[in-house]
């Protein structure tokens, strides 16, 4: 059963008291029928939302769902999914590097694909699911591929590594026997400036095998 | 607290010394009394030398692990700094009031006095009430506002008045008398740490430095240019690199009355509090200096940015703490990088490949600082009794250079080693046997031996030896960096009644695995298993570590945490020792136990005998100090008695219609004293080859020479490498015990580095005969080199 939070909106962007809702409610109507190609999904919803009620320019309410909970929260319209990660809802695991889809540090899952949270409007995510790396684990016990990764030491400063998790981890999923030319598609979009691929890439075939055995 | 033993007098210890499965020996060395007994080989120990997991690495694939982007206090501001557009302007004036009018902004500083990270000495010229702007991105002012974007709008409205000047962004072009000059004053410089004061200055070139820290010319260079059969003379460049640490710069300052917290993203704690305190006049003890987790610092977050300074007067200003956080392209503009550099290299040697003379001269630019050498490798890493050198600094509107990963040898080893590879052939030797003849290091002659053989050597081909248009080549090159130490590097180690072993220093994890490496040395220290034990450190309430920076983390702050943990153990044995019905000097620990060496089964818990202290904690506190045997360069950095280094073999494919490199596989072998966890020690190595491929086929920052803008600001378009051009790595590591301290252990994240591109330039030029002299080696720069398409002539405007 989903459990349900509410933020009141002592956080970050509305203590400039930009209270005023303008027919809110419709962000998650807008989001669910979109694409799941990450860096687009925000000007894909744009492009079809021609007959959705126009919001903002004020912050507005939104209701995400994420990690198995519903978190109920005012959300200003430019904030991109990781900045409300981060901020409001203090999910700091998702980390920005670049903060324009060149890096991959802020992946998470939406609908159990990864996206690059940076490039995705926090309004235009609707009523799929998000799963973040706190989400990962079950309870105390590690998710395969966070297990692995730590076996195979595929992390140094560890900056990018819940990016990476989050890659592989989505990988094995629908993909149980993967290459290691796999897991480099999957990954060729992350950059780690200490230099653990293959190291990733290792962990990943180890976590692929123990989900499999 | 336990009293420190006297540290009076010494006594006799006998060491292991030399190469495991080699030359291993033994060495009587002098130590200090106070010193533990020796640390036996790795292949008798339990816990050093094993590849234990990381600490902190369940935090790491969590989310867990808080990094400084992470912290949240309170109250908290944001901060954004206002930077120029202008590569070079004086700044008239500038005005706050609609900023500081503007809803939701709490503090406003404007920069009215240099905070750069280094002093900037002979300052000449009138004074301004404002420094001017040096280049673009340099920090004019910066706001503090409840959110980001209000800062970022409030840095809007504060209304800058420029005069522009004249810039130049191109080091040839800043090297000519008419150029524009940099500094209004001749002899005004910034320097970023490794050059010398004092040098001349004559427009924007200052120089020469004819020493470094391994002494000066030697010789007669002339009489051994005369002496010798073959001479080999080239000219090289390399290009700007970028740091790209994945975690910005970011630090948090939090003023109060009763002193003032940063947390911090920096390689060096106890530096941060030591120069924050002293800009601002606090005592020491009134800073408090914090680093969790790190999200990488490459050389970086060595030193205190202004924008640190600024966070702190933030803070004092609007009575909260203040976060200020990098975004990208601050991070490619004025986080440092790795100095562009130019030099001609002339080695002389006798037909039994004897070097008979090397002559270096370089201009290197970190553009309005200083220290853009190319390092002591042509100096150092082989024998040649003549040597001269003369490295100029070159001044130029960009932002500055400061230490990046093996500063100065990454781009001397790109020139020595391709050139030492043209002499071998030119000798018509092997590379590798003509380095056997001029190499004095025990150590890179075992790396070439055991390399060679796992990558392959003995099937190396002639150059040009593939007819199709992809050709295949191998080479290899050889890295060397002193081993330097900071002997005040201290540590606590605590033991709770509780049976609690806690590790306490400053020092800061940046990525390397310290954590686990402190660990493993005190627990072995107390017969326990790394994870029996907790590690804080990054924290300067705690003794002051060493800074993370030239590869002397693990060399500097283990001996320290191994001393203190030995005292720990003797006071435990001396609390049990009546118990077991022994002398405490008849004790050993193991598996969690304290027992008779000579009756195993005589024995107690470690956390029973905890429990027999009669206080609540013991703790004792223990310094690095000299290296057993003294040090072989005395200097402000000690320099260990042994080289540090290794050998690096790579195969590449040139596709010579595209020309497109590619690096297929890498054996990376090195030395770092004992090493302390293969597992990690393995995973900087993969990381030091990856940034040196990055960097000979990849990086490349790229400014305007019509704006003075860096093009290319940014993650995409300054490529890095990734999974996609990874070569596989083979990494071999060598156990070279050297006698010098109480673990023996040195770093590795240098020499990682250093060999890679001229190894790649190498396997390049043994795939099709023609050398890169050039770094990035593009796609268009090979095909220019191969003669498949016209040289470019930039236009200079």
């Amino acid at each position: 059963m989903e459990r349900s939070i509410k933020h009141s909106n002592d956080w970050g962007e509305e203590g400039v008291s930009r209270r005023s809702f303008l027919g809110g409610a419709s962000a998650a109507a807008v989001g669910s029928a979109m694409c799941e190609n990450a860096p687009f999904v925000g000007y894909a919803a744009a492009a079809e939302s021609s007959n959705a009620p126009i919001i903002g320019p004020d912050a507005v309410p939104a209701t995400l769902r994420i990690n198995g909970v519903v978190q109920s929260l005012v959300v200003p319209l430019q904030m991109t999914l990781a900045e409300v990660l981060r901020g409001p809802l203090g999910l700091t695991g998702t980390k920005i590097a670049c903060n324009r889809g060149a890096c991959s540090a802020c992946t998470v899952w939406l609908d159990g694909a990864p996206v690059a949270s940076c490039m995705i409007l926090a309004i235009d995510v609707g009523d799929r699911s998000i799963t973040t790396i706190e989400g990962l684990a079950d309870g105390e016990r590690l998710h395969p591929m966070q297990a692995a990764f730590i076996e195979h030491d595929a992390m140094q400063c560890g900056f990018c590594t819940a990016g990476l998790v989050m890659s592989c981890a989505a990988l094995v999923k629908g993909n149980p026997d993967p290459s290691p030319e796999d897991v480099k598609t999957a990954i060729s979009g992350h950059l780690c400036r200490c230099g653990t691929y293959q190291n990733v890439i290792a962990a990943t075939m180890a976590a692929a095998k123990v989900r499999k055995g | 607290m336990i009293a420190a033993m006297s540290t009076l007098g010494s006594r006799t210890e006998r060491l292991p010394i030399g190469i495991a499965g080699v030359s291993q020996g033994q060495i009587d060395r002098e130590v200090p009394a106070s010193e533990p007994p020796p640390l036996a080989p790795n292949a008798d120990l339990a816990v050093v030398g094993k590849p234990v997991p990381r600490v902190g690495g369940r935090a790491m694939v969590t989310g867990a692990a808080r990094y400084t982007v992470d912290v949240r206090l309170p109250g908290m501001l944001i901060a954004r700094v206002l930077r120029s557009p202008h590569p070079h302007a004086r700044i008239l004036s500038v005005d706050a009031s609609a900023a500081e009018r503007y809803p939701g902004v709490r503090a406003v500083h404007v920069v009215t006095a240099l905070e750069t990270r280094a002093a900037v000495r002979g300052v000449t010229g009138t004074p301004v009430t404002f420094p001017p702007a040096l280049y673009v991105g340099a920090s004019l002012a910066a706001v503090a506002a409840m959110t980001q974007s209000i800062a970022d709008e409030a840095v809007r409205l504060l209304e800058v008045k420029y005069e522009v000047l004249p810039f130049v962004v191109d080091m040839d072009e800043a090297r000519r008398p008419e150029a524009p000059s940099v500094f209004e004053g001749a002899s005004q410089q910034a320097g970023a740490g490794r050059a010398a004061s004092g040098s001349p200055q004559v427009g924007n070139v200052r120089g020469p430095s004819t020493t470094s820290f391994y002494g000066g010319p030697r010789g007669n260079v002339e009489q051994g240019f005369r002496e010798a059969d073959v001479i080999v003379e080239a000219e090289f460049r390399t290009q700007v690199q970028t740091h790209c640490c994945l975690e910005p710069h970011a630090v948090v300052a939090d003023w109060r009355a009763d002193g003032l917290t940063l947390y911090i993203s920096t390689q060096d704690t106890a530096g941060v509090r030591k120069d924050v305190a002293a800009a601002f006049g606090l005592p020491r003890e009134k800073v408090r200096v914090i680093t969790e987790f790190m999200g990488g610092g490459f050389g970086s977050k060595l030193g205190v940015g202004d924008y640190v300074f600024f966070a702190v007067e933030l803070s004092r200003k609007a009575g909260a703490p203040v976060s200020l956080i990098f975004d990208r392209e601050e991070e490619q503009l004025t986080s440092g990088n790795r100095p562009g550099t130019w030099q001609r290299l002339r080695i002389g040697a006798r037909r039994d490949g004897a070097l008979t003379a090397v002559s270096l001269l370089s201009y290197g630019t970190a553009g309005i600082a200083a220290g853009a050498g190319v390092g002591n490798i042509a100096q150092a890493m082989y024998d040649c009794p003549n040597f001269e050198m003369a490295q100029y600094d070159v001044f130029m509107n960009a932002g500055p250079g400061c230490a990046m990963r093996a500063p100065g040898n990454v781009q001397g080893a790109f020139a020595l080693e391709q050139s030492v590879d043209e002499l071998a052939e030119r000798l018509g030797v092997d590379p590798i046997a003509l380095r056997d003849r001029i190499d004095p290091s025990a150590a890179r002659r075992e790396e070439r031996r055991i390399g060679a053989a796992r990558f392959g050597w003995s099937q190396r081909r002639l150059p040009v030896a593939d007819a199709g248009p992809v050709k295949r080549g191998v080479g290899m090159a050889q890295s060397f960096w002193p081993g330097i130490v900071q002997t005040s590097a201290s540590c606590e180690v605590r033991l709770q009644r509780d049976g609690l072993v806690e590790i306490r220093s400053s020092v800061q994890d940046i990525g390397t695995g310290i954590r686990t490496v402190l660990a493993q040395v005190v627990a072995e220290e107390l017969g326990l298993r790394p994870e029996d034990v907790s590690v804080r450190i990054g924290d300067t309430d705690f003794p002051l570590g060493p800074s993370s920076g030239g590869s002397k983390t693990t060399g500097s702050i283990t001996p320290a945490a191994r001393k203190a943990a030995y005292r720990v153990r003797q006071a435990l044995f001396l609390a049990v020792a009546p118990e077991l019905g022994a002398h405490p000097e008849e004790l050993v620990v193991g598996q969690g136990r304290i027992f008779l060496r000579a009756n195993p089964a005589n024995g107690i818990g470690f956390r029973q005998a905890a429990g027999r202290l009669n206080k609540d904690f013991i703790s004792a506190v223990a310094e690095r100090g000299d290296n057993y045997g003294g040090f072989r360069v005395t200097s402000p950095m000690s320099l260990a008695r042994e080289d540090l280094g290794g050998v690096q073999f790579a195969e590449v494919s040139v596709d010579t219609e595209t020309g497109i490199v590619r690096v297929a596989r890498v054996v990376a072998v090195h030395d770092c004293g004992r090493p302390m966890n293969p597992l990690q020690i393995e995973s900087q190595i993969q990381g030091g080859v990856l940034m040196g491929v990055s960097f000979a086929l990849y990086e490349d920052r790229i400014l305007d020479r019509q704006t003075g803008r860096m093009l290319n600001a940014d993650l995409e378009r300054y490529k890095l490498v990734g999974p996609r051009e990874m070569p596989s790595i083979d990494v071999l590591l060598i156990e070279n015990y050297q006698a010098i301290s109480a673990t023996d252990a040195c770093g590795v994240a240098e020499p990682a580095t250093i060999a890679t591109a001229a190894a790649v330039a190498n396997a390049v030029y043994n795939a099709v005969g023609v050398r890169m002299r050039n770094l990035p080696m593009t796609p268009a720069s090979v095909l220019e080199v191969l003669g498949r398409v016209p040289r470019q002539e930039l236009s200079v405007p």
